[in-house]
């Protein structure tokens, strides 16, 4: 670590398996604030038990930025292993990356967060919804974007979505993530939690004809004001799963308020970025080379 | 820069400022390219990796 004036320089690696926008921006910033950064290809790496030397050459801190949740989550395990510093850790990525479990995590921790239920079984999972009553909100536990998030009508539907899923190869789609609908104006709103900071906060707006709000699925930006209320439950929020650089996603519930349904480990802020006025890259970068002392 | 399409070999532009890493499509038939290297003007496609179940945020 190099050190100008007051500024420590680090030298920042960003590991990715694809370069989307924001990789490249935080591979930009880090540049031009100083630091030695570095974008490293994680689908070309191999680690071992017995050879401590694969930890050299990543500098003082990885920015774990892989599209794939596993390939990033088991080379987060694998850096912490070789005692590399990692943004988000093993754990963050862990919770997050999965739906159940961050629920449990914002419960646990009592952050405003929508009735939840898990059931593991089909005929169950039918008697749950149907106990609910619909519509009900089913999705899977593992993905992003908006991927499979179905908002079930009636009884029928359910039924042909447990058909549907017991059909699926993957054995994580015989595990029921019900979810309470949420009546909520026809946008939601995504912050970027930076350490202990709101840096950011959008209302994301559904495209027409589209019920989810993912920016991946057309969805519009525009900002949003950082009210206490909301910073204190985004703080709760990135605290219950462990803290780090987080997407915390909320719905504004018609009776309950603010809710959080979801929080993202390797946050897309291209979005946020083009209606916001802080320069998110740049808190990233600032935040991970305080992390890397 | 410029570069044939390994699918359709159809001409594909890719942005002078592209990086290794980066996704091109082929705006003809629409396959993904991963950019394998850039140098100078000179860019390498391989065939970018096909969108799992687990990608996202």
């Amino acid at each position: 670590m190099a050190k100008t004036g007051e500024n420590e320089l680090s030298d920042i690696c960003i590991v990715y398996d694809r370069v989307r926008w924001e990789e490249k921006e935080l591979f930009e910033k880090a540049t031009k604030l100083g630091h030695t950064a570095k974008l490293i290809d994680g689908k070309t790496l191999s680690v071992s038990t017995h050879d401590g030397s694969v930890s050299n050459g990543f500098g003082d801190i990885v920015l774990q930025r892989c599209v794939s949740h596993y390939r990033g989550l088991y080379l987060t395990a694998c850096f912490e292993f070789l005692d590399m510093k990692v943004i988000n850790s093993y754990m963050v990525a862990e919770v997050c990356g999965n739906k159940l479990l961050t629920s449990l995590y914002l419960s646990k921790h009592n952050v405003p967060t929508p009735k939840t239920h898990f059931a593991f079984g089909p005929e169950v999972a039918a008697d749950v919804a149907g106990k609910l009553g619909y519509p009900v909100v089913l999705k899977p536990i593992v993905g992003s974007w908006g991927r499979m998030v179905i908002p079930v009508k009636d009884k029928d539907v359910m039924e042909s979505m447990i058909e549907m899923r017991e059909e699926m190869p993957n054995p994580l789609s015989k595990i029921y993530y019900i979810q309470d609908y949420v009546e909520r104006p026809p946008r939601d709103i995504r912050t970027i939690v930076v350490g202990d900071k709101v840096v950011t906060a959008i209302y994301r707006y559904s495209a027409e004809g589209e019920w989810r709000t993912n920016i991946a699925r057309g969805g519009k930006a525009e900002l949003c004001p950082i009210t206490k209320e909301l910073e204190d439950i985004c703080i709760k929020a990135s605290k219950a799963v462990g803290g780090g650089v987080l997407g915390v996603d909320l719905m504004e519930d018609e009776n309950e308020g603010l809710l959080v349904h979801e929080i993202n480990n390797t946050v897309e802020f291209r979005g946020a970025s083009s209606v916001s006025t802080k320069d998110i890259a740049a808190e990233i970068i600032n935040y991970a080379a305080r992390m890397a002392r | 820069m410029k570069v044939s399409c390994q699918e359709c070999d159809k001409e594909l532009n890719v942005p002078d400022d592209a990086v290794k890493g980066e996704i091109v499509t082929c705006p003809d038939c629409g396959s993904d390219f991963e950019i394998a290297s850039v140098n100078k003007s000179e860019v390498e496609l391989k065939p970018a990796e096909k969108v799992g179940e687990d990608w996202g945020e």
